[in-house]
């Protein structure tokens, strides 16, 4: 099974057509597989809260969004998470590439992924972690529940669940 | 003038369209001055409003306007090279340039002192960038409306804030309210 393929295909199998991106390495696939599908439109943020504003804007206008960044910018978006789009009760699933987890060679993404989980769990936000690659047969029904429930839902993504990290 | 003038005077022109206002006293003076369905309200997350407005410009068809701050787009620069790139012809962000963060007490920015807006939105490759006194802001907008294109108005105005209540509404009203009028 190609994960970016089943990750794509379930955006729009759930009719999710607005996609913002800042880039990870472990990304790097997914992003590109989103970027030539026609009926998904993809437009590169610059910063991940400004990607959510980008979301905000496009769910009032009638499209499904959703938000693919890394967990090192968690941090950035809190404000944005709780008074844009908790406040105004906007659904929003973000995947996550998590970063600092087992097989990370970079000892500096360790420090954010401590903190990860805790300011999640501190927002009350839906967080599920792809630890296993047959961890992404969840991800269709995660996508209904976030738009059921109106939320910013969490999906984590670690290094084992893409298949290790680099030269590794 | 400063900004609840130009507001009061291009409130005509703001009222048919969709509305996307900046946080704080800009939000507040809108709602007082002509609270509609198709305003939405910003009631905090500061430097947001240009990205709001352009996911909503590049999802429907209708035209979009968002009114913004100096400071604003200072705390969100990213914003510009993403809306520069991303051409929507139903997106007008209206800057109104006071030089100050109105909001929290006409702190200086760094836009009212050497840096220019207009010459970041068309570094950014904004292709339609007009920089207009405030007296003329009602004739540009309703240009940019007519010309169907993408438009980036930096309206340079006097620092300054009319005193107005507090948006009190729930933001899922607000929210709720202006999806309707979105989709209407
Ligand atoms: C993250 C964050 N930092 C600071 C503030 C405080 N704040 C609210 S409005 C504002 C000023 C915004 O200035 P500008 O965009 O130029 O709008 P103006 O009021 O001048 O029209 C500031 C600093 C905030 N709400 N959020
Ligand atoms: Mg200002």
């Amino acid at each position: 099974m190609n994960i970016d393929k089943k990750i794509a295909d379930d955006l729009v199998a759930n009719d999710v057509s607005f996609v913002t991106t800042v880039p990870c390495k472990q990304l790097a696939g997914v992003i590109a597989e989103i970027d030539q599908r026609d009926d998904i439109f993809h437009i590169p943020a610059n910063k991940e809260d400004e990607g959510m504003g980008l979301c905000a804007g496009a769910w009032m206008g009638g499209k499904r969004p959703a938000i693919i960044m890394q967990n090192t910018a968690i941090g950035v978006t809190v404000n944005t998470l709780a008074t844009l789009i908790q406040y105004y009760r906007m659904p929003l699933p973000m995947l996550i590439s998590y970063r600092g987890e087992l097989r990370e060679p970079v000892a500096c993404q360790v420090e954010m992924a401590v903190h990860t989980k805790a300011i999640l769990a501190q927002m009350n936000i839906p967080t599920y972690h792809f630890h296993k690659r047959a961890d992404v047969e969840e991800f269709d029904n995660i996508l209904k529940y976030t738009f059921m429930c109106n939320k910013p839902v969490a999906i984590l993504t670690d290094a084992n669940f893409w298949g290790g990290y680099g030269d590794q | 003038m400063i900004r609840s003038e130009i507001l009061k005077e291009i409130a005509p022109i703001l009222r048919d369209q969709l509305v996307v206002c900046n946080i704080g006293i800009p939000s507040q003076e809108l709602h007082a001055i002509d609270d509609q369905p198709t305003n939405f309200y910003m009631l905090g997350t500061m430097g947001l409003a240009s990205s709001i407005g352009l996911g909503l410009a590049l999802a429907q068809p209708k035209p979009v306007i968002v009114i913004d701050g100096d400071g604003s787009i200072l705390t969100n620069l990213g914003t510009l090279p993403t809306i520069a790139n991303n051409v929507a012809d139903n997106y007008i962000l209206l800057i109104i340039d006071n030089g100050s963060y109105g909001s929290t007490g006409d702190q200086p920015t760094y836009a009212g002192r050497k840096t220019s807006l207009a010459k970041m939105a068309q570094a950014a490759g904004c292709d339609r960038v007009i920089e207009c006194a405030a007296a003329d802001t009602g004739r540009v907008l309703q240009e940019a409306l007519d010309a169907k294109q993408m438009t980036i108005i930096v309206s340079k105005c006097k620092s300054g804030n009319a005193k107005m209540p507090v948006i009190t509404m729930d933001p899922v009203v607000i929210r709720d309210r202006f999806m309707k009028a979105v989709s209407a």
